[in-house]
């Protein structure tokens, strides 16, 4: 008992490899600064091609959010740093994470921002532009902050979903929190560091499941 | 697409009668010669109709009798695959037409009234005030005022559609088209979603609306309504405008076979 405490409790190695961790958080925090913003209106477009009237945007929409939901993201995001330099395209770890998590992002924002769009009625637009708005209006106005609305839960629930996932960003050298821990737990031989970041991603993301699921019940009654 | 372009024949009376006839007071609203299909099935075939400056047209007609579709055809949310619509003598069909300019001056009320749910009563009505025609908060929300008042919702315009009955929320619909101080106003069955005993205060809303001389283009089945209101009824049927004349002709009188068959099935009720 005592050397499992040891092992993943040991307070001496947490409180020194502390710095470290902080650093990886804050580097977690930054791609998630870059990464959820970008895959929201990644998501965005890629709703609004693939409900569009016009085939020629709607196809390629919905055949990109299909092979960007099929694809695995650690499979995408190995190809796009460690693949892509075969073809003469060499991108920092950042740049890779950013650009893999902008392509998986995207295609399930937009899955979630396709589904509110659907939500909303034609008669909203019908109504919107009877009285003379233009239609880049009428979605500004008056679909989208529906259709936002409609799917926030979703929204919330993916973007948790986004705050893990840069965990795999550890794979291409990235210090995030992850690889902080896990360097941490190679120089102390000591499993503890890893329990921190498992603890430091649990405080950060559990209160807004929490909520989430608070809320959820909430608007189902 | 050859949606828009229109054979000779079919434009060429009204230039001559416009040519021919300029002392005829012009009408608010013409339809001339409208065609409309969806896929194999023609819903309006060759529609042709002309409301005056203050004048309360009632459509009459069972439902696929292509009634709605020509109220949309009106500010074109359904596009005609031939005819021309004019607007004050204006051709507001074919290419090389604002269509958002033109709306602003066509008020159309729906069935579902279709307000916008995440504003209240007051941005429901100010909202195209603002951003069509750039109105500052101060201008949009005193027009808003006068147009809630006027359909005798003055003390709602802080609630939200949810938070009002059907009948408050076409109202505030009605105040949403009015406020745009539109040449004509288009009703596609405003009373039909609405529980009975909340018609009576939309329909009030609509007679004032007629004493202060708005033009009307009105898709209903309010018979009763039709016949004490209306300055003319005009019978639908297959796609087509198969009568038309003053209420009182139709409903006691009506010449055409499909007309009579309707009334008589509508007669039950009153």
């Amino acid at each position: 008992m005592d050397q499992l405490i040891q092992q993943f409790f040991n307070w001496d190695i947490m409180m020194r490899a502390w710095p470290m961790l902080l650093r990886g958080l804050g580097m977690t925090l930054l791609i998630c600064a870059a990464v959820i913003p970008l895959g929201l209106l990644g998501g965005l477009l890629a709703a609004l091609a693939s409900t569009s009237a016009r085939p020629w945007l709607r196809w390629p929409g919905m055949a990109l959010v299909d092979l960007f939901r099929a694809l695995p993201p650690l499979v995408l995001l190995i190809f796009v740093y460690a693949g892509l330099p075969f073809a003469g395209i060499r991108l920092s770890p950042f740049a890779a994470v950013t650009v893999a998590f902008f392509l998986n992002n995207s295609a399930y924002y937009g899955e979630i921002f396709r589904a509110g769009l659907i939500s909303v009625g034609q008669g909203q637009t019908d109504a919107a532009r009877s009285t003379g708005l233009t239609a880049r209006q009428t979605l500004i106005h008056v679909v989208l902050p529906q259709a936002t609305r409609n799917v926030l839960p979703d929204l919330i629930s993916n973007t948790v979903e986004v705050v893990k996932l840069t965990s795999i960003a550890s794979v291409v050298s990235m210090g995030e929190l992850l690889h902080a821990a896990d360097l941490a737990r190679s120089v102390t031989y000591n499993a503890s560091p890893l329990t921190m970041a498992a603890g430091i991603y649990l405080l950060m993301l559990w209160p807004v499941v929490r909520l989430l699921s608070r809320y959820q019940r909430q608007i189902a009654v | 697409m050859s949606k828009t372009i229109m054979s000779p024949a079919a434009t060429s009376p009204t230039a001559a009668q416009a040519g021919a006839a300029p002392a005829v007071a012009r009408p608010t609203l013409e339809l001339i010669g409208l065609r409309k299909s969806f896929g194999a099935i023609e819903v309006l075939r060759d529609v042709s109709l002309r409301v005056a400056r203050s004048e309360m047209v009632f459509v009459l007609g069972r439902s696929g009798s292509g009634k709605s579709t020509m109220l949309r055809c009106c500010n074109r949310l359904e596009e005609p695959d031939a005819g021309e619509i004019l607007l004050e003598g204006e051709r507001i069909t074919g290419r090389g037409v604002n269509l958002d300019r033109v709306r602003r001056r066509i008020g159309m009320v729906f069935q579902n009234f279709n307000l916008y749910p995440h504003l209240d009563a007051r941005r429901n009505v100010t909202l195209a005030l603002r951003k069509v025609l750039g109105q500052s908060r101060e201008e949009a929300d005193a027009r808003a005022a006068e147009a809630l008042a006027r359909v005798g919702l003055a003390d709602r315009a802080d609630s939200y559609p949810a938070q009002l009955s059907g009948g408050q929320q076409q109202r505030v619909a009605i105040a949403r088209a009015i406020a745009l101080e539109p040449a004509v106003m288009l009703f596609d069955e405003p009373t039909s979603a609405l529980d009975p005993e909340l018609v009576g205060d939309v329909l009030a809303v609509m007679r004032e609306l007629k004493q202060d001389g708005m033009t009307m283009l009105v898709v209903s089945h309010e018979m009763a309504f039709a016949r004490e209101a209306a300055d003319r009824v005009v019978f639908m049927a297959e796609g087509r405008i198969v009568e038309e004349g003053p209420p009182e002709q139709i409903f006691t009188s009506p010449r055409h076979e499909s007309t009579r068959a309707f009334l008589s099935r509508y007669s039950f009720g009153q």
